[in-house]
């Protein structure tokens, strides 16, 4: 900078401005260059898996994604047993994590003393970074024999005879399985939609909120009539972000889920989701059409969860976009 | 009379079961934590962090080569996922305010965030692994990378709009070109920022297993070299726990428990870090 300050003759000048132009461009190709290569690797991802999953998709054609086949010997493959298992754990998780996590929002933003917000605002952030891994090994060797133990026998006896749902509740107790997956998923999950909750519940303008107030709304009204209409968009964002990350969970999953390809009526049999199938098969399948259905369990994965987050950031955006409003 | 009672009952019940929501998921997640750490502590001893991991059925053994590898993965990762992370991010927020192409970016990057880990290893799986013959440190480091470096793309741009205009315009003013009012205005202006976004994306990929069991794949020795298989925490874990042996399931917790206080402590300083930045 310090040429600036004394005065240079012109063709210095223009020769530097030059310079600056030239190194400006580059700096903007550069920049540019980076964020394609970011472009790049999501249609890199879609791209691969498709070229991969082609001998499969070949071999099964559409049938692949309902036919409840997967059978190793024979080489005969179809996802429907995956994508049962997937769907199944991740609707379970949502089913306990949604309503626990609106409780979570509520009180961090309507009861809470304000000195304790903070804290345990950071508390449930600093629970969404553990590493799903720990909630898996915590899921086969503390809360698998405890479900087994407790919880099971007591739900068969409960439901016992029960058309439909005993149904759901059938089989022997062995703690893994469906059901056990979807409850360690839905703890894994909460911190994330309890966030998101707490973030577009405080968007919501506190005169809207006193306004209410003023004509005598209980908290409860107030929550029910005037925070939740007024975020909607934002809070089935958070929902649709959590079910995101509950369809491509792996860690938290395969360590429960016990690892059986099959479709069974029953929450307490042992089932797979896409993840865990990947997981578990993947290194030792053989090239071939093994290795290139997974592949195309691996595409549908990515499919349906580009589609949840796709919906969730349109309607994140939208809801926290309302704001300035 | 009527009416009002049962308004304040359904408020109570409804504040009662919200307070329930908090205790039951504060307590979950306690619950979660103390295993870990009870399990976690008991593994810890000198060995653990001196000896490798055993072979099926011996005694003892520790995990030095995961903790040597996974450390080297994560540094490669960070040092290619950082400049690429915030270089593309100062295209965003510096010259991608209306462009098409800067949207669709920024539209990857948002699924990128959230998208499942697994596919990203049969990505590099499909892409090095079986095209260059061999799983390796390497491409375990490239499946991480494209995990970290959406992290600190969206950090980057978001830190960099919080610039005053009036910040960019005065080095405008004094006749420097966008290039130096990118790198040493802004850029240094939100330096705690972009800080805070590398360490995130860290936190992020210390504990990821999924995309390291097609790439990095495991190693039962001790090894430096990144081109082949490599040692690494998440794997041996997932591995070890797995396993019918009690020595390893014990190695497991105190894998697990490392990994959890290194990502514990990478998000406590890295809000510390911005919080004093951004209250100063």
């Amino acid at each position: 900078m310090s040429e600036l300050a004394t005065p240079a003759p012109v063709d210095v000048h223009a020769r530097q401005v030059r310079k600056f132009k030239l190194q400006d461009m580059l700096f903007h190709q550069v920049t540019l260059l980076f964020a394609f290569i970011v472009l790049a690797a999501l249609a890199g991802i879609l791209v691969s898996l498709a070229i991969e999953a082609m001998p499969a998709l070949k071999q099964f054609g559409a049938a692949f994604l309902w036919s409840n086949v997967w059978n190793v010997p024979e080489e005969r493959f179809g996802a429907l047993s995956a994508i049962y298992g997937t769907v199944v754990t991740s609707v379970i998780a949502l089913i306990i994590a949604v309503p626990v996590s609106f409780g979570i929002a509520l009180f961090l933003t309507e009861t809470c003393p304000v000195w304790l917000r903070r804290p345990l605002g950071t508390a449930i952030e600093l629970l969404a970074g553990v590493p799903s891994i720990i909630y898996g090994i915590w899921g086969l060797f503390v809360f698998a024999p405890l479900f087994a133990e407790h919880v099971q026998p007591t739900l068969q006896a409960f439901f016992d005879g029960v058309p439909v749902i005993g149904g759901w509740f059938a089989g022997p107790p062995i703690g893994i399985g469906i059901l056990t997956a979807g409850i360690v998923l839905s703890l894994m999950v909460i911190p994330f939609v309890a966030s998101v909750m707490r973030d577009v519940f405080e968007t919501v303008p506190p005169p809207l909120k006193e306004s209410a107030y003023g004509v005598g709304c209980t908290t409860w009204e107030v929550v029910v009539n005037v925070v939740l209409p007024y975020t909607r968009v934002g809070v089935i964002g958070g929902i649709m972000l959590g079910l995101g990350r509950a369809l491509g969970e792996t860690m938290a999953v395969t360590f429960v889920i016990g690892n059986a390809n099959r479709i069974v009526g029953s929450l307490f049999a042992p089932g797979t989701s896409i993840a865990a199938t990947l997981a578990n098969e993947f290194g030792e399948a053989d090239p071939g059409l093994h290795i290139s259905s997974l592949f195309a369990l691996g595409l549908v994965l990515f499919i349906i969860t580009f589609v949840v987050l796709a919906i969730s950031r349109w309607l994140i955006q939208r809801g926290v976009a309302k704001q300035g409003k | 009379m009527k009416l009002y009672s049962r308004r304040i009952l359904t408020n109570r019940i409804g504040i009662a079961l919200s307070m329930i929501a908090m205790a039951f998921g504060l307590a979950a997640l306690m619950w979660i934590l103390w295993t870990l750490f009870s399990n976690g502590f008991a593994a810890l001893s000198w060995d653990f962090f001196t000896q490798d991991t055993p072979a099926p059925g011996s005694e003892g053994g520790g995990l030095r080569n995961a903790i040597v590898g996974s450390l080297m993965i994560i540094g490669v990762t960070t040092l290619v996922s950082t400049p690429i992370g915030i270089l593309a991010g100062i295209y965003l927020a510096e010259f991608g305010a209306t462009s098409r192409f800067a949207a669709t970016t920024r539209f990857v990057t948002d699924i990128m965030l959230s998208a499942p880990s697994i596919v990203v290893g049969l990505f590099v799986y499909a892409l090095v692994v079986a095209t260059l013959g061999g799983f390796s440190g390497w491409s375990g480091s490239l499946a991480l990378s494209l995990i970290a470096i959406p992290v600190v793309v969206r950090t980057t741009e978001n830190m960099l709009l919080l610039v005053p205009t009036a910040l960019r315009e005065a080095a405008f003013a004094v006749g420097a070109p966008r290039w130096q009012v990118s790198l040493k205005v802004t850029l240094r202006a939100v330096k705690a920022g972009v800080v805070t976004g590398v360490l995130l994306a860290i936190a992020r990929i210390t504990g990821e297993t999924a995309p390291l069991l097609f790439t990095a794949l495991n190693n039962q020795f001790f090894s430096t070299d990144m081109s082949q298989p490599m040692g690494n925490l998440p794997v041996v874990i997932y591995q070890f726990a797995m396993s019918p042996y009690d020595n390893w399931v014990s190695l497991a917790w105190g894998g697990a428990l490392l990994i959890a206080l290194l990502v514990l402590a990478i998000n406590i300083i890295a809000r510390v870090l911005f919080r004093k930045k951004s209250t100063a």
